[in-house]
């Protein structure tokens, strides 16, 4: 199935995108992420690695919620239309938390010929606390 | 007795300026990689991916595209396809133990598929660093070219250095 964008003239700034909930984060989870991604950093997988570093356990790698949030993207606008997707790492997610990818419309422009809309993206758990936020541009038609 | 207090970072003592300003403008060698299908497949699978047009070649091209796309973050995943991927961290004098992911960013100009081969060109772009702080902020950008020599993105990477 493809995804259908919404049309430039039919959305609104303030306008909120279908969230995209995960399940709660398993080390099995960051194993795979870590294999597939190529991430040789063992903080992510060796706990003892983690205590060393004074973590009290593995730790997501902040691009796996990346990779979320350009899911929580791409089941809104086709990936073709991403322009721009940057996010900002503010706080470690480590196992057993349950995040949540929200976007929202702040912003709508026309430029060099598009028609873009600036998507607001975060991730949060289940306490409300940011994890990852960012922006995103879309070119919508 | 083991402490407890993360996710706050502990605090690190001062010792002056952390990393070598003169490294800003410093190119790091280029390197090529192929897009593999397989690979495609099994980050899909890493990152909780189920739609068919991410893992199915046959509903990839249904669904418009001439093979399976790569997804949105997924070039930085061939950017760490090198003997050692944080060389360009150490030859800077910093231990990788003390370097976090502080953000990343990422501009599209031509989509990415199954069979192209990627050239990555980076460069350390900035590095922000004040005498009074624990931390500096380095600035690493990619450019990303595909077998054509079609810019197909750009990266710009930000770690983050605790200072020890």
């Amino acid at each position: 199935m493809t995804t259908m964008a919404p049309a430039f003239d039919s959305v609104s700034i303030g306008d909120m995108l279908p969230m995209l909930s995960l399940p709660p984060l398993t080390r099995a989870m960051l194993v795979l992420y870590a294999e597939a991604s190529g991430d040789p950093n063992p903080i992510h997988i060796d706990v003892d690695v983690a205590r060393a570093a004074g973590m009290p356990d593995v730790l997501a790698h902040g691009m796996l919620l990346m990779a979320w949030l350009g899911r929580l993207l791409t089941q809104w606008a086709p990936q073709r239309d991403l322009r721009e997707f940057g996010v900002r790492f503010s706080a470690m997610t480590f196992v057993g938390e349950r995040i949540t990818c929200s976007g929202r419309i702040v912003d709508k422009q026309e430029r060099d010929g598009e028609r873009l809309a600036k998507i607001e993206v975060k991730t949060m758990n289940d306490a409300g606390e940011l994890k990852v936020v960012g922006d995103a541009w879309i070119c919508l038609h | 007795m083991r402490r407890h207090v993360v996710p706050r970072l502990p605090e690190w003592k001062l010792s002056g300026t952390i990393i070598d300003a003169n490294q800003i403008g410093r190119v790091i060698p280029p390197h090529s990689a192929d897009v593999e299908a397989g690979r495609l497949r099994l980050f899909a699978r890493a990152t909780g991916e189920t739609r068919p047009e991410y893992l199915d070649d046959d509903a990839a091209r249904a669904a418009g595209h001439r093979a399976l796309p790569a997804p949105p973050t997924f070039l930085l995943c061939l950017d760490l396809e090198v003997p050692d991927p944080f060389a360009w961290i150490s030859e800077m004098g910093v231990d990788v133990a003390r370097v976090l992911h502080g953000g990343e960013r990422f501009r599209y100009f031509a989509p990415v598929y199954a069979g192209d081969r990627l050239t990555f060109s980076s460069r350390i772009a900035d590095i922000l660093q004040k005498k009074t702080s624990r931390k500096a902020f380095v600035v690493k950008e990619t450019d990303v070219t595909n077998q054509h020599g079609v810019k197909v993105a750009e990266m710009r990477a930000t770690i983050v250095v605790r200072e020890p």
